[in-house]
């Protein structure tokens, strides 16, 4: 029984581990068009070079009989090999370079989208804009939900240094770069957690800056996008209330958000419904009362170097503050 | 009678021993703690040169280990991430610009002069100079990261996380000033050799008698010449932003970030074949050696060369592939970038075909090319891939990057380099390097290599980026990482052999002789190692291989004075003889002048009041150094 459990041990985790961050299991158009493209290349490739492989250890193995002709007439007989193998070479990168350019077509230009969303990374961690002219606008953090099947446009901007957001489940990467705005669009085929990371190295938490893009049906994220355009509720329980009391009365609210409340701050992430978030500090803790009180307690020390200070508080503060943040679903 | 006293003495009237002992006195060393300051003999230099080089990449492979042992684990915390941010960017730092680039250039110091039959190479002075700049550059960049400020914004410093407002602080400063250090070395070494092949070969090495070797220098010399003001422009400027509060790379006020990817770009592609065109140089060298045959398709390699260093200047935004291009601009740089495909192909047919037609002797040199064709082909290959604008979208800064360059960098350019040192240890101190090491340390090189570096490939489809410090548990990435870690040990011990088995044979190798493989190339016609003078008499070139050719002895040229330092000029095009010409002796102000060199360059990281102040010692180091002494060399 032991020895099952031992052995199905890497089966769980693969199971619990939802979330995909591989080019190759891919869950979009972009992505799927991307991943024929490299197993195109892939196979071309392998073919190549087993086929130089070989000449090579042919080459290396036979005893050439030089008695009858001279040098010269020996590399007339291998010209013409040479010359074919060094036009087969331009054909094949001709084809590769066609195939490249149809692959970028079908990925194509950004089609119509049902919505806009502005991606602001920053030094580490991503800052999400939802804009609906029709509903308002609400901001987030971390974890992006789109509606499954539909094309979302999203803008990508930095104000800091550049970063690159990478989805590969979902499309390839693009850069976010200060002074520009690149866009990319994405569409997830399934219901899904697709995993993304930033991929321009960004400063010293360039290993933790994480993101999650949650694909949900169209009902589903209307709900979540409803609850997130609403303000921060009033916690009922007590410990969460004199939570947020602590919260307003400490620098947190100088650098964040929760909307509903005097704290307006703009440093840092949006708080207002961060109690609904699975992770923390861009994917670096689960987001558990424990998980948000060890982040809390000392952000340099899980995550060093990060913009987050160390804002000292009472054991029972740290409990209630912690119980507040888990309130804010 | 008075006019024919005055004519100087010439080696014509002489016989070879007295020649031979005459020109011993004349071209002999300083000896003592400043006559080795101020050697200009570019055997000296070069050997120091490739000597330093590799204590470089004993030094930045220590660096690999170091994040290896990081990476092993996820969220291991053996190195916080400020350390390791320091240690990747001294890594590419010191094997791009410490070890790689300078390695090339300390090969074609030392043997493109052999090669071409001359005595030394052309501005032998500024060949010392550009030695000492690019050790003090070495010394700045590793004493500042032994006291915590070495660089850590990576080996290519995108603005504007190495700008003013997110690096502050000095470290980005020492980068780019290390760069300075190293463009003015790479420069200085660059027009010496562009200058020794046109003027200084021997008479009767025509243009397409010049050995591969030679001709791949000549061009790697040309793309520092044209690829260096690119970072030189690059460097300066930033420095500018980060000293004088210019704004070059600041979007907010004016300036635009993408420039610094455009000219470090400009100057990296090519950095890229400044490293591994010399690698094809020793490889149609030695591979001609093993197969005892000329390269079939010299005409074509030396084109190829050229199509190569050309197109160089040609993909520099494959790099730059996900900022966000126009999509016409997209599909010029994937055709221009597969484009080079095709003369690299060209060099592997003509290559295979030597060995084709060849009968190999399986030694070590010829094992370290063979790898180099395995690794090298493979390396190329998922350059392809990288090379197209969509599927580097999802490979772009992601291990499979990693990978791919280490195969065309190490596969490329260091296995062939490694043969180069095993094939010319005879020439370099006049004994053989061990086979039996040299066989074993090829294995562990060569296992270890792909074991290292091909999961890589796997870990950057499978979503790693590149650059991270650590990884999450969760992520699927762990075993992989556990396995190159290992690995990584495996081409480490492989390399240590090597270490071990240079210093053995320098002590107790066995003695070379003059031509231990019974090569074709002109430096294997004189001793091991090579006297100060290089040849006794320069010698006449009839064909491509003389030494296979001409039997033991070559013709020869004479009529050189034998009062001072003195060698051929020929045209070039024909290699006619047209003059004489003095080669200097020693001179210690090389050494000064790159001294007072650094002192402005470092001093300027501070305060730039340096570049005023700074340039005083400069001046007077450089005048001393041009002030005519009234020397035989002196005279016109």
């Amino acid at each position: 029984m032991k020895r099952w459990l031992l052995l199905s041990l890497p089966l769980l985790i693969l199971a619990g581990c939802q979330s995909s961050q591989s080019a190759l299991e891919t869950h979009g158009p972009s992505a799927r068009h991307l991943g024929d493209l490299i197993w195109l290349f892939s196979g071309v490739a392998t073919v190549i070079w087993l086929l130089v492989v070989l000449v090579m250890l042919v080459a290396l193995a036979r005893l050439p009989k030089h008695a009858a002709e001279g040098r010269a007439e020996r590399d007339a007989r291998m010209k013409p090999v040479v010359i074919a193998a060094v036009i087969a070479t331009a054909v094949i990168v001709t084809g590769l370079t066609v195939a490249s350019y149809f692959t970028t077509r079908a990925i194509g230009e950004p089609r119509e989208a049902v919505l806009d969303i502005t991606v602001r990374g920053q030094q580490w961690w991503w800052q999400f804009l939802y804009s609906d002219p029709g509903a308002g606008g609400f901001e987030t953090a971390n974890e992006l939900h789109v509606p499954v099947g539909k094309p979302v446009r999203l803008r990508l901007e930095s104000p800091d240094v550049i970063h690159s957001f990478w989805v590969p489940s979902l499309a390839g990467k693009m850069d976010l770069i200060p002074g520009r705005t690149n866009v990319l669009t994405i569409r997830a085929d399934r219901p899904g957690v697709y995993r993304g990371q930033c991929a321009e190295f960004c400063g010293i938490q360039h290993g933790h800056m994480s993101l999650f893009v949650i694909a949900e049906p169209v009902e589903k994220y209307e709900a979540w996008a409803a609850l997130q355009r609403s303000a921060a509720a009033v916690p009922d329980d007590a410990d969460a209330l004199a939570g947020r009391t602590v919260f307003l009365s400490k620098p947190c609210a100088a650098c964040h958000t929760v909307r509903g409340t005097e704290a307006k701050g703009k440093t840092g992430p949006d708080l207002t419904h961060v109690g609904g978030r699975g992770t923390i500090a861009a994917g670096t803790l689960d987001n558990t009362r424990g998980g948000m009180a060890a982040w809390i307690a000392d952000p340099q020390t899980v995550k060093p170097g990060n913009n987050m200070p160390l804002v000292t508080l009472a054991p029972e503060e740290l409990r209630q503050i912690s119980a507040y943040m888990e309130s804010l679903k | 009678m008075s006019e024919a006293q005055s004519v100087p003495p010439s080696d014509t009237e002489f016989e070879d021993g007295i020649v031979e002992e005459r020109l011993r006195r004349l071209w002999a060393r300083r000896r003592g703690f400043w006559g080795a300051l101020a050697a200009v003999d570019h055997k000296v230099i070069g050997r120091r040169y490739i000597a330093t080089a590799f204590v470089f990449l004993g030094l930045g492979g220590l660096l690999a280990l170091a994040m290896r042992l990081q990476l092993a684990a996820p969220e291991a915390r053996f190195i916080d991430a400020d350390r390791y941010n320091q240690i990747f960017t001294m890594h590419g730092t010191t094997m791009m610009f410490l070890f790689a680039v300078p390695v090339m250039e300390a090969m074609a110091v030392y043997l493109v002069p052999l090669m071409v039959g001359t005595r030394n190479i052309a501005f032998p002075r500024l060949n010392a100079f550009s030695y000492w700049t690019y050790v003090l550059g070495g010394i700045l960049l590793w004493v500042a990261f032994a006291l915590d400020v070495g660089p850590d914004v990576g080996w290519f410093a995108y603005v504007p996380l190495a700008g003013p407002e997110f690096s502050p602080g000095k470290r980005a400063d020492i980068w780019a000033q290390m760069i300075t250090f190293t463009e003015i070395a790479a420069l200085s070494v660059a027009v010496g050799i562009v200058v020794t092949v046109f003027k200084q070969r021997a008479p009767g090495m025509t243009l397409d008698r010049i050995p591969l070797f030679v001709w791949a220098m000549l061009v790697m010399a040309f793309l520092v010449i044209m690829a260096m003001p690119a970072i030189m422009l690059a460097s300066t400027t930033l420095i500018l932003d980060r000293l004088v509060e210019t704004q070059f790379y600041n979007p907010a006020e004016g300036g635009d970030s993408l420039l610094w990817q455009h000219l470090f770009w400009f100057f990296g592609h090519p950095e890229v074949y400044i490293i591994f065109l010399p690698a094809v140089g020793m490889v149609s060298t030695i591979l001609p050696t093993f197969c005892g045959r000329p390269v079939f398709g010299y005409l074509a390699l030396v084109m190829a060369m050229i199509a190569t260093g050309v197109l160089s200047f040609g993909l520099w935004v494959h790099h730059m592939f996900t900022v966000g291009l126009p999509r016409l601009g997209e599909s010029f740089f994937t055709a221009s970038s597969m484009s080079i495909a095709i003369p690299a192909g060209i060099q592997i047919f003509c290559w295979l075909a030597t060995l084709w037609d060849g009968r190999p002797r399986f030694q070590t040199p010829l094992l370290f090319i063979i790898g180099f064709i395995i690794t090298f082909v493979m390396g190329g290959l998922t350059g392809v891939m990288v090379a197209s604008v969509p599927l580097d979208t999802q490979v772009h800064d992601s291990y499979f990057v990693i990978a791919h360059f280490h195969y065309v960098l190490i596969g490329g350019a260091v296995f062939p380099l490694l043969g180069a040192i095993y094939y010319w240890f005879p020439k370099f101190t006049g004994r053989m390097m061990s086979e039996r090491a040299g066989k074993w340390a090829f294995g562990l090189i060569f296992v270890g290599f792909h074991m290292t570096f091909f999961p890589m490939h796997m870990l950057g489809l499978m979503g790693m980026p590149r650059r991270v410090y650590t990884y999450q548990p969760e992520m699927p990435w762990g075993n992989i990482n556990l396995f190159v870690s290992l690995s990584s040990l495996i081409l480490a011990s492989g390399f240590l052999l090597f270490f071990i088995d240079v210093v053995r044979s320098y002590r107790r190798g066995e003695e070379a002789g003059d031509n231990p493989w019974g090569a074709s190339t002109l430096e294997w016609a004189i001793a091991s190692p090579p006297p100060p003078y290089n040849f006794r008499r320069i010698p006449v070139v009839e064909s491509r291989e003389p030494l296979w050719d001409c039997g033991e002895t070559l013709p020869v040229a004479s009529g050189l004075r034998l009062d001072r330092r003195e060698l051929i000029v020929t045209s070039v095009v024909q290699g006619l003889p047209e003059a004489r010409e003095a080669s200097p002796q020693e001179c210690i102000w090389p050494f000064w002048a790159a001294l007072a060199t650094a002192f402005l360059l470092i001093w300027s990281i501070f305060s730039p009041w340096a570049v005023v102040w700074g340039s005083i010692p400069a001046a007077a180091a450089l005048i001393a150094w041009f002030w005519p002494k009234g020397t035989p060399e002196d005279e016109g």
